[in-house]
């Protein structure tokens, strides 16, 4: 076991399951000798050779066609778009064929592939390149949506997508790629849908996921401070969603708050909510609050950009008025 | 004293596209510089070797024309005529920028020059220059609207919707791709095997041409067709300049993938050497002259990079402004 990039996690799983199954492909854009524009296919052109590793022209939606065509006839591709903002050229291969082709099929047919994406700013990428658009996917039933923290369960999660007979929608945040962390010599695919409690605490849950884990994590160190106790939940999968988790850790805390770099509205901290308020309203011991980006565009400006994204120091807030509503004693 | 050349030009006015052409290598040169100290933080795509496609296109053009850009786009900005101050007051991220600091270099946008956008999608202002187009052609003042992109572009499926609908409807619309060779860090021979792009007018009943998009002239010269030609209602053209960027995709890009002395070959056709050689031997123009446009090009970037350092950062409520163009007692609606 040793620490490696999160980037380099991606990396080893590929390589991992392209070995173990020769139908795993890979297309993208720059993604054979360059590796990709972030180096995560790089080798792996070499290793596997060109009916294995596809460069492709810049051509979103033709991409995502040629893997959702090739996944019916039994190919197991991945798609890599670079950011997320650009699968809004493919959204009609994802969201009206890919997502529904078993379920039209009557169950005949099934699509599985993996569409790996980049999100969220790496600072002042502005209006185009910073969005973090994985509720999109949530919100069409079909499409399983995969967004992990750390090293270990990007590798364990990428595996578990790529194994998957659905297509998965796997979200990279652009600001983890260097983060480090430890990863098992060996690693098991994840079961998707099993969120994970990452710190343990009695007067709150933060629900949260990729950066915001941390974001939360570092919110919780603080909080100790002040005598209020954080419990971090890593969501990790979206869709499927681990409700007996989250209700596990409202048993604990029965506060809830989401966290996560996607604009607060209609983000999946809206979903969250609203499952806890439906499911487990009788946990609850206050208002759920959403901490998330403030809901304008990514402007280029720096300090106008950091007004926009959710902060250690909103999230810390947040918890502070979300445990003081309900009159917690520090 | 101007003299009349090359048909129309006289030396003013190629005096003037040299100094355009410098004024953007210098600009490009220079941002680069700013960005390693540090005032610039974001996406550079430098179009360093790409000038004569865009100061030849804009020079065809009249003050009605629109333009849409790319995410190479400083050079057609500053073809257009922009101003080198405002646009490095928005890379530097100061409300004196074209985009008070909300667009950065991807999107810088000068309305009063017609100039509709740079494009952080690959292909994005290709449909939004079709829709220009159709206004011009609703306004019947006998505008036209360009659309510069890429060849990497040409491969995105809205390129052919918008060619085929421009077509058909006889928009006056111009598709200058800028064939650098290069999508990122692939070569175009393996995006596409359509090695000209400007076959591709054919399948949309419009004439494609190919123009030597390291000299501004030829580039002048073929625009000013399609444009005569959109003028008159005759509809669209696909001029594709071959030219070669000298610089990475972007900022810090090492160019791996070229081939060994691909670029030494294209640093000899570098239009800011033999144009202004030309311009010396063929037009007359006298070594002076040029030295002088040097020393005015190098003042001006002095006082538009001075302009930028010295600007202001925006007050954070602004974040918060134009999300809509709508407000409600000032306040933004969400
Ligand atoms: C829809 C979309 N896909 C991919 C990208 C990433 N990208 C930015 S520039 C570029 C290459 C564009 O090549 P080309 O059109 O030839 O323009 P050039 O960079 O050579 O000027 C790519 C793939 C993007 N910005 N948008
Ligand atoms: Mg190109």
């Amino acid at each position: 076991m040793k620490p490696i990039r999160f980037a380099q996690a991606i990396t080893q799983a590929l390589d991992e399951e392209m070995a173990r199954d020769e139908q795993v492909i890979l297309l993208g854009e720059d993604i054979g000798k360059p590796g990709g524009s972030f180096g995560i296919t790089k080798g792996l052109l070499d290793k596997y050779g060109e009916s294995r590793v596809y460069d492709t022209p810049i051509s979103e939606e033709a991409i995502v066609g040629a893997a959702l065509g090739a996944s019916m006839m039994g190919a197991r591709p991945v798609v890599e778009i670079m950011f997320n903002d650009f699968a809004a050229l493919a959204m009609d291969q994802i969201v009206n064929q890919a997502a529904k082709i078993h379920y039209m099929s009557g169950g005949r047919l099934s699509a599985p592939l993996v569409i790996r994406m980049l999100c969220g700013t790496n600072g002042s990428t502005a209006g185009q390149h910073s969005q973090s658009l994985e509720a999109w996917f949530t919100h069409v039933p079909g499409l399983k949506v995969v967004a992990p923290s750390t090293p270990a369960d990007a590798k364990a999660f990428l595996k578990a997508a790529i194994r998957d007979p659905d297509p998965v929608m796997f979200f990279e945040q652009r600001m983890l790629y260097n983060t480090k962390g430890e990863v098992p010599d060996e690693v098991e695919p994840a079961r998707l849908a099993e969120g994970k409690v990452v710190r343990e605490g009695s007067d709150l849950t933060i629900a949260a996921y990729m950066k915001g884990v941390h974001q939360a994590l570092e919110a919780a160190e603080i909080l100790e401070r002040d005598g209020i106790s954080a419990e971090v939940w890593d969501v990790r999968s979206l869709v499927p969603f681990d409700r007996d988790g989250l209700r596990a850790s409202l048993e604990r805390t029965g506060r809830l708050m989401t966290v996560h770099e996607a604009v607060v509205r209609s983000g999946f901290g809206a979903e969250i909510a609203a499952i806890a308020a439906e499911e487990m309203f009788d946990l609850l011991k206050a208002p759920v609050r959403r901490v998330g980006a403030h809901p304008t565009p990514h402007p280029y400006a720096p300090q106008l950009e950091s007004t926009m994204l959710p902060s250690v120091e909103r999230i810390v807030e947040t918890a502070r008025e979300l445990v003081g509503a309900t009159e917690k004693v520090a | 004293m101007t003299t009349a050349v090359d048909g129309r030009l006289d030396q003013e006015t190629l005096v003037g596209l040299f100094e355009r052409m410098l004024l953007i290598r210098r600009f490009e040169e220079r941002a680069s510089e700013y960005r390693l100290a540090g005032h610039i933080p974001g996406f550079l795509h430098p179009c360093i070797g790409q000038e004569a496609a865009a100061v030849g296109t804009c020079a065809a053009l009249g003050p009605d024309d629109v333009i849409l850009s790319t995410h190479r786009g400083h050079g057609h900005m500053l073809a257009r005529g922009a101003d080198p101050g405002r646009m490095y007051a928005e890379l530097y991220a100061r409300v004196e920028g074209y985009n008070r600091s909300k667009g950065g270099s991807l999107h810088m946008i000068d309305t009063d020059l017609g100039f509709l956008g740079a494009n952080g999608i690959v292909g994005g202002g290709i449909p939004i220059a079709g829709g220009a187009a159709l206004q011009q052609k609703r306004r019947g003042q006998g505008g036209v609207a360009v659309s510069f992109f890429g060849d990497g572009a040409a491969n995105q499926g809205a390129f052919h919707e918008v060619l085929n609908l421009c077509s058909l409807w006889k928009l006056p619309a111009i598709f200058v791709c800028e064939n650098n060779l290069y999508g990122e860090f692939t070569a175009q021979s393996e995006q596409s095997p359509v090695a000209d792009v400007a076959d591709r007018a054919a399948a949309y009943a419009m004439p494609g041409v190919i123009a030597d998009g390291n000299d501004v002239l030829d580039v002048r010269e073929k625009v000013a067709q399609a444009v005569a030609r959109a003028r008159a209602g005759e509809g669209p053209t696909l001029v594709e300049c071959k030219t070669y960027r000298h610089r990475g995709h972007y900022e810090g890009d090492m160019c791996a993938y070229r081939p060994e002395g691909e670029l030494e070959q294209w640093l000899e056709r570098d239009p800011l050497v033999t144009f202004p050689a030309r311009l010396v031997s063929e037009f007359g123009v006298p070594e002076e002259e040029i030295e002088a446009v040097r020393a005015q090009v190098e003042q001006r970037l002095d006082e538009a990079a001075e302009f930028a350092a010295a600007g202001t950062f925006a007050d954070p409520a602004e974040t918060f402004e134009h999300v809509y163009v709508d407000s409600i007692e000032g306040k933004a609606l969400r």
